[in-house]
C-alpha cells in the first residue's frame, strides 16, 4: 500500500504502540495456547500420524471443501461464505497488521495488478463476511433455531457468547474497510492514485461517506480504523481459545488427525496387543487424563453446531444423551481444571460429576452424529471408552449384568444352551432340501452363515434365518452354520465396554471359523457383519446376505414374482448396514427388482437413518426416556406414505415390531426384513428341477 | 470391622433348563452353567459397601469342592479381601444344620463383627443363617433389606407384608440374612476375574476347623432329600397355548375374570 504521508504519518508515530500491541497480542495467544495443550500432554496416546495423504485428502474435501456443511442448507452456506471469506482476507489482514510496523508492507505476489484483484475480492470478501455476521446474528437473537437451544440441566444459554463473537467479526470487517476506505477517499481527495474499491462492496460504500470529510478528520478515522482493527484482531484471537471460536484455529488439526476406519471401535490402549491386555492398569475413560489427545483435540473443536443432537435418535427419544454436550461439558472441564491462569487439579471422575451414567448408556453407537458432523468429531469412541471405564469400576446397570453374565457362560445374551443354537435350522426341511450343513467337522462347505445370537435364539427372528438359508439354497450356494460351535459375534459386547468378554468371543469365533474351512462368510445380520468385518482379524471375506441378492439379481439369477396389495414399502438402513458400511444401494436395488413393488424414502434414510432403538445389549438396557426410538420411526414410515417397512436387521425387526404395536399402528403397519420378502417373492429357478417335490423355497 | 459372608455356587436359574435326572435323584448337571447364588451376591456387596464406610476387611466363604472356587474368585474379584473355601470329603451330603455346623466351627476359629447369608439359596431352604446363628449364639435378623452401622450395633431394617419396613436395632456381633434388592451389585468381568487368577484361595478340612465328622455330611444329616420331581399338573393350573399376543390377551381376560383387576 503506497500511503500518502499527510495521512498515515500516524502509523510511522504510532509505531511503538502497534509494535507493542503485536507482541503482546502474539504472546498471549502463545500463552494461552500453550496452557490449552498442557491437557493434551497429559492424555493418552493415539496413533494419528499414519496415511498421511489420506489425511490431507479428509482436509481438502472436510475443510477447505466443507464438505458436511451444505447438509444443514441455511447455516451451511452461510458458514461456507464465511470460512471462504475468512481464508480470503486472511492475506489482508496480517498486511495491514504488518503495516503498523513497516508502512510500506506489500505481501509478495499481492502487488501490481493480482494485488488489486486481490483488494478487489476482499473488499466483497470482508462484506460478505459482515452481511452474514448480521444475519447471523438476527438468525441467533430473533428466529432462535431449536438446535441452539440449551437445556437448563447443561447450564445456560450460549447465544450472548455466540452474538458476541459475531459482533467481534463485524467490528472487524467494518474496522478493516473504513481503513481502506478512509485511506482511499484522503488519495483521492489528494488527487493520488486511488485503489479501486469494489463496487457497492463495505469499503467503497464507507469510501462514498466519507468523500468530503476533511482530511484531518479522516486522519483520525484512519488511525482509529487501524486501531480497532489491531486491538480486536488480537482480542479475538486470545479470546478465541476460550469459547467455540476454537475450532478456528483447531480445526485443520481436527481433521486431519480424523478417524480414518469407519465402524471400527479404538483399542483399549493405543499401541497394547490385546494379548497384553491384562497387564493396562486401568481399562477405558475414568477421569479426563484418560481421554486420547486427539478426543481432548475434539473437545476444543466442538462449535457447539448442534447438528450431532438435532440427529441423534437417542436425543430426539429424550434420553439423557445430547452428543454435543458431551463436547461442551468436557471442554468446560477442561477450561476449568486446566486454567489459563493458575495451577492445573485434576484426576477426579467424570461419571457421576460432568457425564451420567444413563447418559453414556444412553448410546446405540447408530452414528448419526459422527455422520453429521462437520468437523469430523468422534463420539462412539468415547462412549466405547467412558463404558469401559465403567465396566472395569464394576458400575454396570442390572439389566446388562445378566447378558453379560450369560455372554461369558453361554456365549449368547439369553442363557440358553449351546447346543440349542441350531435349532432353529432342523425345521422346515432347511438341511434336507435348501442344503443348509451344521459344520461340526463332519460337513464342509464353501460359505459360512454366520447366524448370530438373536437370529438363532429369538422365536421370531429365527423366520430371518430360515429366510437366509433359503435364499442361499435357491443360489446353489454350498454353505453351512456353524451351530453349537458359533457364540455370539460380540459386536455390542464391544461397544458396551466389555473388551476381555468380547476378545474372548472373538478368539472362540474365530478359531470356529477357520477349523470350519469356509472361503467365504455371508451374514443376516449387520451387525455381526461389521463384526466380521472390522473387529475380527483373519477371518475369510463377510457379506452382507443383501449384496449377495443384490449381486444375484443383477446377474439374473434371482427372479421374484410380482407384490400383490397394493402396499407401499420404504427401506430402513440398519445403522450397522448403512451408516457404518455404506451399503445403502444393494437393498434398494433388490426391492427394485421386485415388480410391482411401490417404494418410497423416509426423510431420513441412507447417512441419516433414525435408529430403531439399538442392537444387541441394547435390548436388555432400560433406559431412561420420553419415547421410544422405534416409535418416532415408525411414524416416520407412516409420514413418508409407507405401511411396510422392510428392514435388513434382525434388531430392527425386534425394535420396529414392538414400535408398531406401542404406536397403536397395528394393521396399518408392518415391518419384515428384507429376506423374509425375497424369500416370498422368489420364483423358483431351473436348478430345482430334478426334484420339484422339494423345492427350497418351502 | 470384620466381616464373612457365606455364598453359595447354585445352577443358575437364568441360563439352565433345569431337568430331572433319569434316576429323579438330582436334576441334570451335564451341562448346567454355575453362579454364586443371587441372595449371596448381593450379602458380599453389601458386606463391600460397609466395609468401604467403615474400614474393615471382607472374607467370602463357601462350603464345597474345588468347583466352587469359582465363586469365591469372583467374589475376590468383586473386591473381597479374602476366599476360604471349607471342602472335606466328610462334608459331602450335609444337610442345612451341617451347613450350618461347618460354617459355625469356621467362624469360632476367626473374629468377625458381622456374619451375612443371602437370604436363601436357589436350591436351598433358607435354614443356614439362622441356625449358624443360634450355634454361635448370635442375634440374628432374617430379610434384611438395609443396614445401618452404630457403634456396636446395626440399625437393619426388613421388609413385611404389604411393603411396609420395620427396624430393628441388634447387637454385633449377630447374624444377617440379605434379602436380594438391598443394593445394586457390582458387575465383575472376565478382566476382574483374570487379575485375582493367582490369589491363593486356601481350602480348610475338617480337622482345620475343628468339626466334628459325624456331625456334618451323610453321617450327620437327619434331613435328607428322598425324592425330586417337577409336580405334576394340578386342576387349577391351565397352560395357555397360543402366540404370545393371544397369551397375554387371555391372561388379561383370566386376571379380570377372577376380579384381578377392577
Amino acid at each position: 500500500m503506497d500511503l500518502p504521508a499527510q495521512i498515515t504519518d500516524w502509523l510511522v508515530a504510532g509505531r511503538p504502540l502497534f509494535l507493542t500491541i503485536h507482541v503482546v497480542g502474539v504472546a498471549c495467544f502463545a500463552y494461552i495456547v500453550t496452557r490449552r495443550l498442557v491437557p493434551l500432554l497429559h492424555a493418552q496416546r493415539d496413533f494419528r500420524f499414519d496415511r498421511p495423504l489420506t489425511r490431507l485428502g479428509k482436509v481438502l474435501k472436510f475443510w477447505l471443501g466443507q464438505w458436511k456443511h451444505p447438509r444443514y442448507k441455511f447455516a451451511g452456506a452461510f458458514h461456507i461464505l464465511v470460512f471462504a471469506g475468512f481464508l480470503l482476507l486472511a492475506a489482508r489482514a496480517f498486511t495491514v497488521l504488518i503495516v503498523g510496523v513497516s508502512e510500506n508492507f506489500v505481501m509478495p505476489g499481492l502487488s501490481g495488478k493480482t494485488g488489486q484483484v486481490y483488494d478487489i475480492v476482499t473488499d466483497y470478501a470482508a462484506t460478505v463476511v459482515f452481511l452474514c455476521m448480521v444475519v447471523l446474528a438476527v438468525r441467533r437473537l430473533v428466529f432462535k433455531p431449536a438446535r441452539y437451544a440449551v437445556p437448563a440441566k447443561y447450564g445456560q444459554g450460549h447465544a450472548a457468547d455466540a452474538v458476541f463473537l459475531l459482533g467481534l467479526i463485524a467490528v472487524l470487517m467494518v474496522a478493516d474497510s473504513l481503513f481502506a476506505a478512509s485511506t482511499a477517499a484522503a488519495h483521492a481527495q489528494h488527487d493520488q492514485p486511488t485503489e479501486t474499491l469494489a463496487v457497492l462492496s463495505l469499503p467503497w460504500m464507507l469510501k462514498a461517506l466519507l468523500a468530503a470529510m476533511p482530511l484531518t478528520t479522516l486522519r483520525e478515522i484512519n488511525a482509529t480504523a487501524y486501531l480497532v482493527h489491531e486491538v480486536t484482531f488480537y482480542f479475538l484471537l486470545c479470546y478465541r481459545p476460550f469459547g467455540i471460536q476454537f475450532h478456528v484455529e483447531t480445526s485443520l488439526f481436527s481433521i486431519y488427525f480424523a478417524k480414518l476406519d469407519r465402524g471400527t471401535v479404538k483399542p483399549v490402549q493405543w499401541g497394547v496387543p490385546d494379548e497384553k491386555l491384562d497387564q493396562v492398569k486401568s481399562f477405558g475413560v475414568k477421569t479426563f487424563e484418560d481421554f486420547t489427545w486427539k478426543h481432548m483435540l475434539d473437545f476444543y473443536s466442538c462449535a457447539d453446531c448442534g447438528r450431532c443432537a438435532d440427529q441423534c435418535p437417542a436425543n430426539a427419544a429424550g434420553r439423557p444423551l445430547a452428543p454435543r454436550f458431551l463436547n461442551i461439558k468436557a471442554r468446560d472441564y477442561a477450561f476449568q481444571h486446566y486454567p489459563v491462569l493458575g495451577k492445573a487439579h485434576n484426576h477426579e471422575p467424570l461419571i457421576g460429576t460432568i457425564y451420567s451414567e444413563d447418559e453414556i448408556w444412553s448410546c446405540t453407537t447408530c452414528g448419526a452424529c459422527e455422520a453429521e458432523c462437520p468437523l469430523l468429531v468422534e463420539y462412539i469412541d468415547k462412549i466405547v471408552d467412558l463404558r469401559r471405564g465403567m465396566i472395569d469400576d464394576g458400575n454396570v446397570p442390572q439389566s446388562l449384568q445378566k447378558p453379560l453374565k450369560a455372554l461369558e457362560s453361554r456365549g449368547n445374551p439369553y442363557g440358553k444352551m449351546e447346543k440349542k443354537r441350531a435349532d432353529w435350522a432342523k425345521s422346515e426341511g432347511l438341511q434336507q432340501d435348501c442344503g443348509l450343513k451344521i459344520l461340526d467337522g463332519k460337513n464342509g462347505a464353501t460359505t459360512l452363515y454366520f447366524v448370530d445370537s438373536i437370529t438363532s435364539f429369538d422365536d421370531r427372528m429365527q423366520s430371518i434365518g430360515r429366510a437366509t438359508a433359503r435364499i442361499l439354497g435357491e443360489i446353489g450356494e454350498n454353505f453351512g452354520i456353524l451351530g453349537s460351535a458359533e457364540k455370539d459375534s460380540g459386536h455390542e459386547v464391544r461397544r458396551f465396554g466389555e473388551e476381555m468378554l468380547f476378545l474372548a468371543l472373538r478368539d472362540h469365533n474365530t478359531d470356529s471359523i477357520r477349523e470350519s474351512g469356509v472361503k467365504r462368510i455371508v451374514t443376516s445380520d449387520p451387525h455381526a457383519y461389521n463384526a466380521l468385518k472390522h473387529d475380527y482379524k483373519d477371518v475369510p471375506p463377510v457379506e452382507h446376505i443383501s449384496q449377495v441378492i443384490a449381486r444375484e439379481v443383477k446377474a439374473s439369477n434371482l427372479q421374484f414374482r410380482p407384490v400383490e396389495g397394493g402396499n407401499v414399502y420404504a427401506y430402513h438402513d440398519p445403522c450397522y448396514l448403512g451408516r457404518h458400511n455404506e451399503v445403502y444401494d444393494d437393498p434398494r436395488s433388490v426391492l427394485d427388482a421386485i415388480p410391482g413393488l411401490k417404494r418410497v424414502e423416509m426423510k431420513r434414510s441412507r447417512d441419516r437413518s433414525f435408529c430403531c432403538g439399538g442392537g444387541g445389549l441394547m435390548l436388555f438396557y432400560e433406559p431412561k426416556e420420553e419415547q421410544r426410538m422405534g416409535v418416532l420411526r415408525v411414524r416416520m414410515a407412516s409420514d413418508a406414505g409407507a405401511n411396510v417397512i422392510v428392514t435388513a436387521c434382525p434388531f430392527c425387526m425386534a425394535n420396529i415390531e414392538d414400535a408398531i404395536k406401542v404406536a397403536g399402528m397395528e394393521g396399518k403397519m408392518t415391518v419384515m426384513d428384507l429376506t423374509e420378502l425375497v424369500d416370498q417373492q422368489i420364483v423358483h429357478q431351473a436348478r430345482k428341477e430334478e426334484s420339484v417335490t422339494a423345492t427350497c423355497g418351502g | 470391622m470384620e466381616i464373612l459372608v457365606c455364598a453359595r455356587r447354585v445352577p443358575d436359574t437364568s441360563e439352565n433348563e433345569i431337568e430331572i435326572n433319569a434316576a429323579g435323584s438330582d436334576i441334570e448337571r451335564d451341562e448346567v452353567v454355575y453362579s454364586i447364588n443371587e441372595a449371596d451376591n448381593y450379602a458380599v456387596e453389601e458386606a463391600l459397601q460397609i466395609r468401604d464406610r467403615v474400614g474393615g476387611n471382607v472374607t467370602v466363604v463357601t462350603v464345597g469342592n474345588e468347583d466352587d472356587e469359582e465363586i469365591l474368585r469372583r467374589q475376590l474379584a468383586m473386591g473381597a479381601n479374602q476366599a476360604v473355601l471349607l471342602s472335606d470329603d466328610s462334608f459331602s451330603g450335609s444337610d442345612g444344620r451341617g451347613i450350618a455346623a461347618i460354617l459355625a466351627a469356621f467362624v469360632q476359629k476367626g473374629h468377625y463383627d458381622l456374619i451375612l447369608t443371602g437370604v436363601q439359596a436357589d436350591d436351598g431352604g433358607a435354614q443356614v443363617g439362622g441356625m449358624l446363628a443360634a450355634m454361635l449364639d448370635y442375634p440374628f435378623a432374617s430379610l434384611a433389606n438395609s443396614i445401618q452401622v452404630g457403634e456396636g450395633k446395626l440399625r437393619v431394617s426388613r421388609e413385611i407384608e404389604s411393603g411396609n419396613r420395620e427396624i430393628n436395632e441388634i447387637d454385633l456381633p449377630c447374624v444377617l440374612s440379605i434379602q436380594t434388592g438391598i443394593n445394586e451389585p457390582r458387575y465383575v468381568g472376565m478382566r476382574g476375574i483374570r487379575q485375582v487368577a493367582s490369589v491363593p484361595i486356601p481350602a480348610l478340612g475338617a480337622a482345620d476347623v475343628g468339626v466334628d465328622q459325624t456331625a456334618v455330611g451323610d453321617a450327620g444329616a437327619r434331613v435328607k432329600r428322598v425324592d425330586y420331581f417337577v409336580p405334576a399338573l394340578s386342576k387349577g393350573a391351565q397352560i395357555l397355548h397360543g402366540s404370545r399376543e393371544e397369551n397375554a390377551d387371555q391372561v388379561l381376560e383370566l386376571v379380570a375374570a377372577k376380579g384381578g383387576l377392577k
